[in-house]
């Protein structure tokens, strides 16, 4: 099964051998005809859908932004209904460093997110801290508090290489499963055991 | 100058004065109070330019740049303390408000706590933080300052030490918000406040009653970072501060490492990076007036001007290859020479400017609904923005002329012709116009520029390490937010001793509760916007 | 003109006469098939205004809009409906979970009663009785207690915040649409929709009541826009002042509801402003054009009526994405330091035109 979206031809994109084993990993069980093509509704729903937070800490959030004007118009795979809600969000793009002060914010936005949800990375600082990794007060990736899907590196990406991000996670949702199986949340789920909160406060 | 010197040294027999670049009196910390008093009433020093904390290893200390805005004469005061414990000393706040600002940030990295201060927090880090990170022997172990995911407790009380008699010090308890206040949070995750800044605001009904501002959401610690580099590798930092102003903030550093070594940068460089920095500036304008708009509701303006803005980005990735982070000034010169259609690029550029900003007039700062959100919204009064310290176009916007390319040329600056824009009105719609103004006059310096790019090297002679000798160097030069200030102090070698950015967005921050009191919540946004911060700008 | 009753007399026949069916069946059958198409029709107009209002901001904002989900991105809002459907929905402590889950629903019955009301053709009408528009403002004016429980039941302080404008603004500005809608009513001489609609047979309302039809009109168009918290009223989500407002802590399909609701209530002010001031369904006549007026009474009814609400939307959805936002102080004295008296005067100028007979 080629998973792919409908800008970009199966060929071009870089990963494919990830998604395939995804794919596979999908199919070893079989699957139901009624399930399967239920799946296949709510996938494509979900991966054409995905809404994002409006959520930026620094540079990367002003490519955010020009992601959303004119040229690059994120508009055309309908992701520029930006929520300042987190509960009505599909995604968080964490644009930006995170610093230790921010990392309980982070975490808290990620768990006020309505499942299913997604966390991209973007940029150097947000995957492992990037020029600033040396410093006493920088989260050395985002990947360290919330589990994040995919990974945009640069400094900041450009806005092309943002929407080469999003098209991604959008192919990944493409190959989940609804009930069981190949489920991102049993991940997560493992993901939020092994990173607890340390104390609620409130 | 001579004359304030007389005059010191007839007063106040203790201090030690030296004369370098500019006047630098050191006085014991008992002194500094009626110093400062002094300094303000009899020699007009009524703008703290900026609040530097050190730490000379054995000495903590804080060095004060103040201004005098008449005449644009700058001392340096420098207070010192041995006591590594407890260091205390006197706090200047009841006499220059963006004081109680920079001496809160001193407190946080050192320790130092300021004597009469209304509020002894930290500002930056959590307030569970342990050890103060920017002295020499601050332990830098992950284990005792890990990343916690717990919420750090918000108090609404503070501390603040008061002298009751001379040498007689009492922690007394001050109360930020009372029980009976509405408090709402607005940030840091909050779509208008322009990054992760956080701002807890209490409020009766619609109108605001006090705001508390939280700082540090985006605190990376860039200066501490640049005491273990070289200088070379400290200049990527600057592009990342305020990054719509990125060239301009490594043009100061740069210009402050040169100044230091004495370096003749090529006339070709100078022009070069005086073009970029206008192209910086219009960029940057742009999407203020963009996003401005946009937290005002009218977010189709937010699209017109970016849209030029591309256009801009287009112009400086084609010679510098990104399209934010730029890293192209360097010490002395730029690193790479200018792409072969850059003059008719500019050129373009020039022409489509003048029709855009007639048509953001036309789409926004006509309407009706724009006028009665922003007239009168925000007065920033002229004696007000100098006790803020307000620089850049929000000054100006208050009727103070504080363009650091007229009052201190750097550069080429004083052979070009431009107006400085000063506008008197102190309200956000000034500050928004000024800002149109100012691409106005950007454009004209690139127009005179243009086709005067001489011939040359694009780069001076630099040695291939780069050492700075023992010594202090202050560098401001007018950013798009207002007066950026780089402070190198070096003890010798190729790493700075102390690298202090100091950023205009920091003191825009620190205005904000004095601007927002008694108007309403939504007044708040449209001071926000017009004051244009970038938060990691304020944070570092 | 066709007369589209006749489809359902067929149905009625065919219910009651071909199945012979008791009267009480025939009637509850009519009500669950009519609730059907409502809601279908309801579904079907808020996806496509969803997808009209983001084509539109797009070209108002030099871009494109969404164009890669289907043909021309027509199934963007589709895909956006499929998603929000199986959108989890978070159950919150600290909330008043009753009110908390009322809410949604009590803004989209709101604007679904009002919806019955609406001439969607010659003959297509749900309910019509002769207080129909009276019935009209008492419903559309349950949303605002959704939207106040939403906020309050929260438990959140910006959505107490935007429950509250929101409270003001819309108890205000019902004030001025009540007006400017007693205005029409003074003219027509009567409140049934019907009646309305058969009087604009020959010159719509807004042509034959000049003057104060029109001022009665823009009144309508900026109360409207303020009723349905759209830009630049749009006070209770304001994004950058209160993250999303009222409906702030909502996810899943109860933020779909609010979501709809906001765009049906647009096409309901578009819908009544039809027919109060553009004839409802009724064609464009022009008396003495016969052939024209001939010529216009082949365009289906329903198709008038949907092309005229659309219209008056699109110019709603023109002010909001091009005017800032206003303040809740200034809004509220918009209201009444000069909406509100200039309809009063309003009123009476029409008056003055009925009984001196001014008007065409």
């Amino acid at each position: 099964m080629e998973v792919t979206t409908k800008s970009m031809p199966y060929g071009d994109w870089k990963d494919n051998e990830y998604i395939e084993g995804m794919v596979n990993e999908l199919k070893a069980n079989g699957v139901n005809v009624v399930v399967g093509s239920l799946d296949k509704l709510i996938n494509w729903g979900r991966s054409n859908s995905i809404w994002p937070l409006t959520f930026a800490t620094s540079c990367c959030g002003i490519e955010f932004i020009s992601l959303g004007a004119a040229r690059y118009d994120m508009a055309r795979f309908g992701w520029e209904v930006a929520r300042s809600s987190p509960r009505q969000a599909d995604f968080m793009m964490v644009a930006g460093t995170i610093v230790h002060r921010m990392a309980p914010v982070v975490r808290r936005l990620y768990d006020q997110l309505a499942e299913p949800k997604y966390v991209i990375a973007t940029g150097g600082c947000a995957i492992s801290g990037g020029p600033f990794r040396h410093s006493y007060h920088v989260v050395k990736g985002v990947g360290e508090i919330i589990p994040v899907d995919v990974y945009c590196p640069g400094c900041p990406p450009r806005p092309e290489a943002m929407i080469y991000a999003i098209m991604q996670l959008s192919r990944k949702i493409k190959v989940e499963r609804f009930f069981g199986g190949v489920n991102r949340q049993e991940k997560q789920q493992d993901f939020l055991k092994n990173h607890p909160l340390d104390k609620m406060t409130d | 100058m001579a004359n304030l010197q007389a005059i010191v040294a007839e007063k106040f027999p203790e201090a030690e004065i030296v004369n370098g670049e500019t006047l630098e009196l050191n006085v014991p910390d008992a002194k500094w109070h009626s110093l400062a008093t002094m300094l303000k009433d009899e020699f007009g020093f009524d703008n703290l330019t900026a609040l530097i904390g050190m730490d000379w290893g054995d000495l903590l200390g804080v060095v004060y740049y103040l201004t005098n805005t008449s005449t644009w004469e700058m001392v340096r005061v420098k207070v010192t303390t041995a006591d590594r414990v407890k260091p205390m000393l006197h706090s200047i706040t009841d006499l220059y408000a963006v004081a109680g600002i920079y001496e809160r940030e001193v407190y946080d990295f050192y320790g130092i706590i300021f004597i009469n201060h209304p509020d002894m927090r930290r500002l930056f880090l959590r307030n569970d933080w342990v050890g103060f990170p920017f002295r020499k022997d601050y332990d830098a172990n992950p284990e005792v300052n890990p990343v916690r995911l717990d919420h750090e407790k918000v108090d609404d009380v503070t501390v603040s030490y008061v002298e009751t008699a001379p040498g007689k010090i009492e922690k007394r308890k001050v109360e930020i918000f009372s029980p009976e206040q509405f408090v709402v949070n607005i940030g840091p995750q909050h779509p208008a406040t322009h990054g992760v800044l956080r701002l807890r605001t209490a409020v009766d009904g619609e109108t605001i009653t006090k705001i508390d501002l939280y700082l540090g959401y985006i605190h990376r610690g860039i200066e501490k970072l640049c005491e273990g580099l070289t200088y070379p590798q400290t200049l990527h930092f600057t592009d990342r501060l305020d990054y719509l102003s990125a060239m301009i903030n490594r043009h100061a550093l740069c210009l402050c490492v040169e100044k230091a070594m004495n370096i003749e940068v090529p006339r070709r460089a100078q022009v070069i990076r005086v073009m970029m920095d206008e192209l910086m500036r219009i960029s940057s304008h742009l999407l203020a007036i963009g996003t401005f708009c946009m937290d005002l509701g009218a977010t189709t303006m937010l699209f017109y001007p970016l849209r030029e803005r591309e256009t801009i980005l287009d112009i400086l990735e084609r010679t510098t290859g990104a399209r934010m982070t730029f890293n192209y000034n360097c010490i002395g010169g730029v690193i790479a020479d200018l792409d072969p259609n850059f003059q008719t690029d500019v050129k373009k550029l020039l022409e489509i400017m003048p029709k855009a900003i007639k048509e953001y007039n036309k789409v926004f700062t006509g309407n009706v609904i724009a006028h009665n959100r922003m007239d009168g919204v925000g007065v920033l009064s002229d004696p007000d923005a100098k006790d803020y310290n307000c620089t850049g176009p929000t000054g100006r916007a208050s009727g103070w002329a504080c363009d650091i390319r007229k009052r201190h040329p750097y550069g080429i600056y004083s052979e070009l012709q431009f107006e400085e824009v000063v506008r008197h009105e102190g309200d956000s719609m000034a500050r928004f116009k000024a800002r149109i103004s100012e691409m106005e006059q950007s454009c004209r310096i690139l127009a005179q520029l243009v086709d005067q790019i001489p011939e040359g090297d694009i780069c001076a002679k630099v040695p291939k390490i780069i050492k700075l000798p023992e010594g202090h160097w202050f560098q401001q030069v007018e950013a798009c937010r207002g007066a950026f200030g780089v402070y190198i102090e070096s003890a010798g070698g190729n790493q700075p001793l102390r690298v202090k950015f100091n950023s205009p967005g920091f003191c825009l921050a620190g205005a904000v509760d004095h601007l927002t009191r008694g108007e309403k919540i939504a007044d708040l946004i449209t001071i926000g916007g017009s004051l244009d911060y970038v938060v990691p700008d304020i944070d570092r | 003109m066709q007369d589209l009753s006749f489809i359902t007399r067929w149905i009625d026949n065919f219910l009651s006469g071909t199945l012979h069916f008791p009267e009480w069946l025939t009637v509850t059958t009519e009500c669950v098939l009519i609730g059907l198409v409502l809601l279908l029709l309801y579904s079907v107009l808020a996806l496509f205004y969803i997808l009209f209002e983001r084509k539109v901001c797009a070209y108002f904002q030099c871009r494109l809009g969404p164009n890669r989900v289907g043909p021309w991105g027509i199934l963007q809002s589709v895909a956006d409906m499929f998603k929000i459907l199986i959108k989890e929905l978070i159950s919150l402590n600290h909330v008043d979970k009753f009110l908390f889950g009322l809410a949604p629903f009590l803004v989209i019955i709101a604007s679904m009663l009002s919806f019955s009301v609406l001439p969607w053709g010659n003959g297509l009408q749900v309910v019509d009785f002769n207080i129909g528009i009276f019935f009209l403002l008492a419903v559309s004016s349950i949303g605002v207690l959704g939207i106040l429980l939403a906020g309050w039941s929260s438990n959140n302080k910006f959505t107490l915040i935007g429950a509250l404008r929101s409270g003001a603004q819309m108890v205000s500005y019902e004030l001025s649409i009540g007006l400017s809608v007693l205005t029409m009513v003074c003219f027509a001489g009567t409140m049934s929709v019907s009646g309305i609609v058969a009087q604009q047979e020959h010159t719509w309302f807004i042509f034959s009541g000049h003057i104060p039809a029109i001022i009665a009109f823009l009144i309508y168009i900026v109360a409207g826009t303020a009723e349905t918290n759209r830009g630049p009223f749009d006070l209770p989500e304001a994004e950058s002042e209160l993250t999303a407002g009222y409906h702030t802590e909502y996810s899943g399909i109860h933020f779909g509801f609010f979501y709809l609701a906001e765009y049906l209530n647009l096409f309901i002010i578009g819908g009544v402003a039809a027919l109060l001031f553009f004839g409802g369904w009724m064609p464009l006549h022009i008396p003495g054009w016969d052939g024209f007026n001939a010529c216009m009474d082949y365009i289906p009814s329903v198709l008038w009526f949907l092309m005229k609400a659309i219209a008056v939307t699109f110019v709603m959805i023109w002010f909001k994405w091009t005017f800032p936002r206003l303040r809740i102080d200034q809004l509220l004295a918009f209201e009444w330091k000069y909406l509100l008296p200039i309809n009063l005067f309003n009123l009476v100028l029409m008056v003055l035109v009925i009984t001196f007979g001014l008007h065409f």
